[in-house]
Formats: C-alpha cells, sequence, structure tokens
C-alpha cells in the first residue's frame, strides 16, 4: 500500500518536470494526462478493492446491521465502539494475543540464529536451508490439520514423548485449557519461521564478503562478526519482521480457528470478530467496530515501536 | 427501540418485495409449462455425480423440455448468505439457516398458502411467513440419540431409559462395564453439540417450546426443555463418561468408533443413523448394531420426538423458469425417493416411516412438529439469541458448558445456567423493545 501511494506522488512530479522543458502545448496537455491514464486502471482496482471496502467497514460500524441486504442500517452512533470496551467477553481475548507475541520473540531467534548460520558455508547449507523455509510454503489449514494429529492424545507427539522415555510429559495439549495457547503458538512458530529466515538470510547474504575478511584480519570472532557486522547490517529488516510478528500475534486467526475454533480459551480477537459477525450471531456492525479497533491499534503499535526504535540509515563503511 | 424499527423496516421492505414478486410472476416469460434450464444447488456435495445424476435422467425424461444442473456447495450455509445479495443463487436451492422468516420472502417465489401446502406437505411451516410457504422439505427427521445395541447390551441394558438419572445411570454402568467411551460429544467439530437443541419438545410445551422460551426469562431452570438437554450433557462430561480429550475429537472417525462399539452413545438427529450404520459395516459389524432411541424424558409417560424438515427446497425469486423449478421441487419430495434413502420421515402427508425408526413403534414415541410462530413474531426467537449470543444452533455455548463440566473453565452448573438466563433476559427485554 505503501509504495502505491508513493508512486503516486511521485509520477505526477516528474511528469510536470518533463513537460515545463518544452514542446508545442498541445503535447503537454497529453504529456500531462498520459501517466495518470496509465494509473487509472490499477489506482481504480485499489479504490473498488481496497479503499471502498475498507469506507464501508467503518460506515458500518456505526450502524447494528446484520448483514443482510434487505434490512435496513439502523444509526446507532457510538454504540458498537463502547460495547466492545464495556464487554467483559472482547478486549481480555488481546491476553491470548501475549502467548503469541512471546513465541513472535522466540520465532525471531531461531531464524536469526540459522539464518546468520547458514549464511556461513557448512554441510548441506542449501538442504537446510530448503527444510527450514518449508513450512512457510505449505498452506495455514493444511498445517492446522498436520498437528491436530499431532496433538492428538495417543498421537505422534504423545508417542514421540514415549519412545524416549518422556511419556510421563503428555497431557491434553488441546484439551487443557493451560497448555492449549502454547500447542497454538508453537504451531505459529513452526509456521511463520521459515519466512523470517528466508528474510533475513536475504539481508546478510547482501553484506559484501570483504567486510567479514577485514573483520577476520582485525582478530574478529564469529560472535564479533554478528555483533558487530550482521546485526547492524540487518536492523531494518529485524524492526520490519518485529511489527509485522506483533501486528500479527495481535491478528492472529488461522491456526487457532481451524484447531479449536477458539473453544477451550484460545478465542482471539480476530475468531471473535468473525463469530460476532457473519459466523454466528450476524453482529455486522460489532464486528466491523472491532475490526477497526483492531486496526487503530495496529497503527498505534507500529507507531509506538517506530517511535523507539528510530529508523536511522544504515552505514558500514 | 431501535430493534423495533428495524423490524418494522424489514417489514415493509418484505412487503414491497412481496407485491413486486407478485409482478414478476404475472409477466412470467414461461406459460406455466416447466420448460428451460435450471440450476440446482445441492449440500450433498457427495452425491451430486451419483445419486444426483440418476435424479435428473429421471426428471428430464418425464419433463423433456427442463434441462436440469447441479451446483454443489461445501459451506453451504456460508457461501450462500453473501451470495443471496446478489441475483445469482440458482433457480431451485436449499433455503439457508441464516435468513429469517421475515426475510424468505424477499428470496423466495411463494409456493403456495400454508393451508393449500399442508395438504399435500409436512414442515411447511418451518419456512412460512404471513400464511405463505417459501420450501418444501428434501426429506424429514426425528430427534433422539444414536446408540450401538452391542455395547448396552453387554452393559445389561436393553431398554430405552425414561429419565435423565436412568441415562447417566447407564452411561455409567457402560463405563463400568465395557471398554467403550458411553457418550461422544464431538466438541471439537463443534456443530454436532448443535444436534442436542434439536431435541426440545419433550417436555409438556411440546412443539411450541421455542416460542414458549420467547414469553420466559430463564429457560435454563429446572422443568424447561433447555435445562434438562443442558443438564444431561453437563452431568455426563462432569461424571466423567465422555471422550477423554474433548479437544481433538473428529467427526468422520467418531462415525467408526460408535460403528465398532468403541462409543456407545451420540446426540445426533435421526438423518445420522444411516451413516453409523454404513461405519458399522465397514468396521466388521452390522447394520442392526445400530440402534435409535427417543431422548430419556418422559411426558406423561410417554416418549416425545421433536420431528422437524430437513433444508426445504426452494425457488430463487428472481428465477427465469420458475414452473421448471416448481416441478423440479415437487418430484423431488414426491418421485425422487430421497427421503427414503436416507432413512429420513417422507415430506410428503401420509409416506410411511422408514425403518431405521423401528424402535420408536415399539416404544410408542409420539412425534412433536414444531408449532409456528405467531404473526409478527417470527423473528423473535432468534432476535432474542442472536442477541443474547447464546447459539442454541452453534457450538460455542455448549463447548462452554463442556469446559465449565470437565473444569477446564471457571464455574459451576449452577453460576453457569444463571448467566445464560441473565443473558436470556437482557436480550428478550431487548429484543421487545
Amino acid at each position: 500500500m505503501v509504495s502505491v501511494t508513493d508512486t503516486t506522488k511521485l509520477v505526477p512530479a516528474i511528469a510536470g518536470k518533463r513537460t515545463r522543458k518544452g514542446g508545442p502545448p498541445g503535447r503537454r496537455r497529453t504529456g500531462r494526462i498520459t501517466p495518470w491514464l496509465f494509473l487509472l486502471v490499477p489506482l481504480a482496482l485499489l479504490g473498488v478493492f481496497t479503499y471502498l471496502p475498507a469506507a464501508n467497514m467503518f460506515m458500518y460500524s456505526f450502524t447494528s446491521w446484520n448483514g443482510f441486504e434487505a434490512t435496513p442500517k439502523q444509526f446507532v452512533g457510538l454504540d458498537n465502539y463502547a460495547s466492545i470496551f464495556t464487554r467483559d467477553d472482547i478486549l481480555p481475548v488481546f491476553v491470548v494475543s501475549l502467548y503469541y507475541i512471546a513465541a513472535s520473540f522466540i520465532q525471531m531467534a531461531l531464524a536469526l540464529y540459522f539464518a546468520t548460520l547458514l549464511s556461513f558455508s557448512t554441510w548441506f547449507q542449501n538442504l537446510f536451508k530448503g527444510i527450514l523455509f518449508f513450512p512457510a510454503l505449505i498452506n495455514g489449514v493444511a498445517i492446522g490439520f498436520v498437528f491436530l494429529y499431532l496433538f492428538q492424545p495417543g498421537g505422534t507427539l504423545d508417542s514421540a514423548l514415549g519412545a524416549v522415555g518422556l511419556g510421563d510429559l503428555t497431557r491434553h495439549w488441546l484439551g487443557d485449557p493451560d497448555v492449549v495457547n502454547y500447542s497454538l503458538a508453537a504451531t505459529s512458530v513452526w509456521r511463520y519461521t521459515g519466512l523470517n529466515f528466508v528474510l533475513f538470510l536475504g539481508a546478510i547474504q547482501s553484506i559484501p564478503k570483504e567486510t567479514y575478511e577485514a573483520a577476520e584480519i582485525d582478530g574478529a570472532n564469529r560472535w564479533h562478526q554478528f555483533r558487530y557486522i550482521i546485526a547492524p547490517s540487518i536492523k531494518r529488516i529485524i524492526s520490519l519482521s518485529f511489527i509485522l510478528a506483533i501486528s500479527g500475534s495481535l491478528a492472529v486467526f488461522e491456526i487457532p480457528y481451524i484447531m479449536t475454533q477458539g473453544a477451550n480459551g484460545s478465542m482471539t480477537f480476530v475468531i471473535k470478530t468473525v463469530t460476532l459477525g457473519l459466523g454466528t450471531f450476524h453482529k455486522v456492525g460489532l464486528a466491523s467496530a472491532m475490526a477497526v479497533v483492531l486496526l487503530l491499534l495496529v497503527l498505534l503499535i507500529t507507531w509506538v515501536q517506530r517511535r523507539l526504535v528510530p529508523d536511522d540509515k544504515v552505514d558500514l563503511s | 427501540m431501535a430493534k423495533k424499527l428495524i423490524a418494522v423496516g424489514a417489514a415493509a421492505v418484505a412487503a414491497t418485495l412481496m407485491l413486486a414478486g407478485c409482478q414478476s410472476g404475472g409477466t412470467q416469460p414461461d406459460d406455466g409449462t416447466p420448460s428451460g434450464e435450471i440450476t440446482v444447488l445441492t449440500q450433498r456435495t457427495d452425491l451430486v455425480d451419483n445419486v444426483f445424476q440418476d435424479y435428473k435422467k429421471e426428471f428430464e425424461a418425464k419433463y423433456p423440455d427442463v434441462t436440469v444442473n447441479f451446483e454443489a456447495i461445501t459451506d453451504y450455509e456460508g457461501e450462500i448468505a453473501i451470495r443471496l445479495n446478489t441475483d445469482d443463487y440458482g433457480d431451485v436451492l436449499l433455503i439457508p439457516n441464516s435468513v429469517s422468516k421475515d426475510q424468505l420472502a424477499n428470496y423466495f417465489e411463494p409456493l403456495g398458502t400454508t393451508d393449500e401446502l399442508k395438504e399435500k406437505y409436512l414442515f411447511v411451516d418451518e419456512q412460512a411467513y404471513d400464511g405463505t410457504g417459501y420450501g418444501v422439505a428434501i426429506t424429514g427427521n426425528a430427534q433422539g440419540y444414536v446408540y450401538n445395541k452391542k455395547v448396552w447390551a453387554a452393559a445389561g441394558i436393553t431398554d430405552a431409559p425414561t429419565t435423565p438419572e436412568e441415562f447417566i445411570a447407564d452411561l455409567q454402568s457402560i463405563k463400568d462395564q465395557t471398554d467403550a467411551i458411553p457418550l461422544y460429544t464431538n466438541y471439537k467439530d463443534g456443530w454436532p453439540l448443535s444436534q442436542w437443541t434439536g431435541d426440545r419438545g419433550f417436555g409438556p410445551e411440546g412443539g411450541n417450546y421455542a416460542n414458549h422460551t420467547t414469553e420466559i426469562d430463564a429457560p435454563w431452570t429446572p422443568g424447561e426443555d433447555y435445562y434438562e438437554i443442558d443438564s444431561i450433557l453437563y452431568d455426563a462430561v462432569a461424571g466423567g463418561l465422555t471422550e477423554d480429550d474433548p479437544a481433538t475429537t473428529n467427526w468422520e472417525n467418531s462415525k467408526t468408533l460408535i460403528g465398532s462399539g468403541q462409543v456407545a452413545t451420540m446426540v445426533l438427529g435421526s438423518w445420522a443413523i444411516t451413516q453409523m450404520r454404513d461405519a458399522a459395516v465397514a468396521a466388521g459389524g452390522s447394520a442392526d448394531d445400530i440402534g435409535y432411541w427417543p431422548f430419556p424424558v418422559q411426558t406423561d409417560g410417554v416418549f416425545h420426538s421433536a420431528v422437524g424438515g430437513d433444508y426445504k427446497n426452494a425457488i430463487n425469486v428472481h428465477s427465469q423458469h420458475k414452473a421448471a423449478a416448481q416441478a423440479w421441487i415437487d418430484w423431488f419430495a414426491n418421485e425422487s425417493g430421497y427421503a427414503a434413502s436416507q432413512g429420513g420421515i417422507s415430506p410428503v402427508v401420509g409416506g410411511e416411516l422408514p425403518d431405521t425408526l423401528a424402535d420408536f413403534d415399539a416404544l410408542g414415541v409420539k412425534f412433536v412438529e414444531t408449532v409456528p410462530a405467531p404473526a409478527g413474531d417470527e423473528a423473535l426467537e432468534a432476535a432474542i439469541y442472536n442477541g443474547a449470543e447464546i447459539d442454541i444452533w452453534g457450538n460455542l455455548y455448549r463447548q462452554k458448558l463442556i469446559d465449565i463440566a470437565r473444569g477446564a473453565a471457571d464455574g459451576d452448573k449452577e453460576s453457569y445456567f444463571a448467566e445464560l438466563n441473565a443473558k436470556w433476559e437482557a436480550a428478550r427485554t431487548a429484543a421487545q423493545g
């Protein structure tokens, strides 16, 4: 979204510059319109499929509409927003997001560790890269089902634990309310580590080899190389990954929805939105208001994060 | 107040659209003889390429001017709820549960007055509004529970329990004397939990129970159907008579479990009997292993079983070939044999009871048909349960009930029923403006 807005600002500026340089008046006119003609289709698509539905959702959030075209949309002011903050079953579900936020730190650490390790030459380098990235290629629904079997009583996980003599540790991975969110967050880590890993690996590989050579001559060991060369060079991608991970943790949906449907204390904000909205209770107005609140929350957190970690230029030289 | 305005507005829109519907009926291109190409939507993705193709052949032989196409939809409810906002939802379709009765006229062609329809079909009132019927059931179901005869007999039980206490005691003896899980909840898949709601109607209110709940503030008090239903579920779970880990149950697998006798009982509509019998045969047993008994509550010494229509076939109000669509609906109910093949009650008046319900004859079960809501209050029940966010036809509130019963969530039976009653009362007050 950001890049598109940038382009729209950029293109008229360039176009204006060119036309000022000369040419007959008639050509100047078409010259000014041409870039807009090119942009017409993408802008129309963006408007119709992104901004218009978002604007509609914003509008619904002030009504008590039930999602059926034939029902009139009754304006209720800020009632929906008020009930989000006063009901005792909506905001508390964010507690579940804390598990996923904690998990995203583990996920980031794992991804960074493997990315650093595999950026140096090791045995079976490409095989390991493939293995780590593989889960990111699988459909989330399929992952949900696979892990459902893994977590069944007497399932793969229990058998594996039993085989190494840790049979005492088996429990109801999804049935025990104290464990269920750890199980789901762990599934999420398994799924998304690969994606982070590839982002980090790409960034690390763009660091010129000479830098390492120079560092080695100066007597830097691997840890020093990571601490003073790799980490500062990929700072931007790390901070971007954190923003994505935290907003992703607030909006987590797919894995818990497939595996538990939010039952047993694993309800997340988005599952709640779906059940209140079209899914079960047809409170589209309230669900729209929840979507707006989530959007604002993500924007707020991103803003705070950018404040805490300013996006300064990386300069290795 | 706001809710009332909506209701008035909806009724006004419904009325105008109904008039519009009548007008378009007059200028319809076809002259009443079934002809043209119709699209029939179905939820039976498993039957569309085999059984339904035979139906197509038979129907087209009878009506040579009509061509039938099928469109099978996996997530029927979800997809149709969205498609109803367009004109493109086939010619014949099953009325989704999400359409409330006051909205029927916006989407579906009237099939006649309810009095006319009732001469030919059962379950007419279930999709009717203001004396007009909009759908014909594809098959009918009775309510009760599926059980594995071998397992129950191994625990020494051959008579259907007549009280909730006897039912729980029977489950206990199954637990003590066999290796089977006495009762399987299907908690993970969720929707089987909504089947329990279908059992309502065994109490003194009979088929009027749903309307009765719109007149009381506390349906979860002793003597009420909802109380009895949810108490049985709660007590069974609290007594450890259900599966160990409800979070990983699996519907497809549950059929094999009951078929092979690893599970003794499941509370499901009678539509499930044929599926469980198939599973019993596949597991190396016999179809006779699976029996069906009515819900374990007797009123005046008699078992009652709520009977109701399955999905109803209806005509898209925007259809260009309404005569052909009407012919398909009548043919499907009268001649296709769908209901019998599904072990269901025929939607046609005077149809025979399926052999799957043989036990019911011996037990003298009385069938209870749902009494329609009084005029003007058709949408009231849904307004209350949606307002209260108690999904009586969903999974959420019973999953919570099970969580509490097995000690995975705070509270006990009394506190949870009190909470449900409080929500119900508040929503009822709000819905009545």
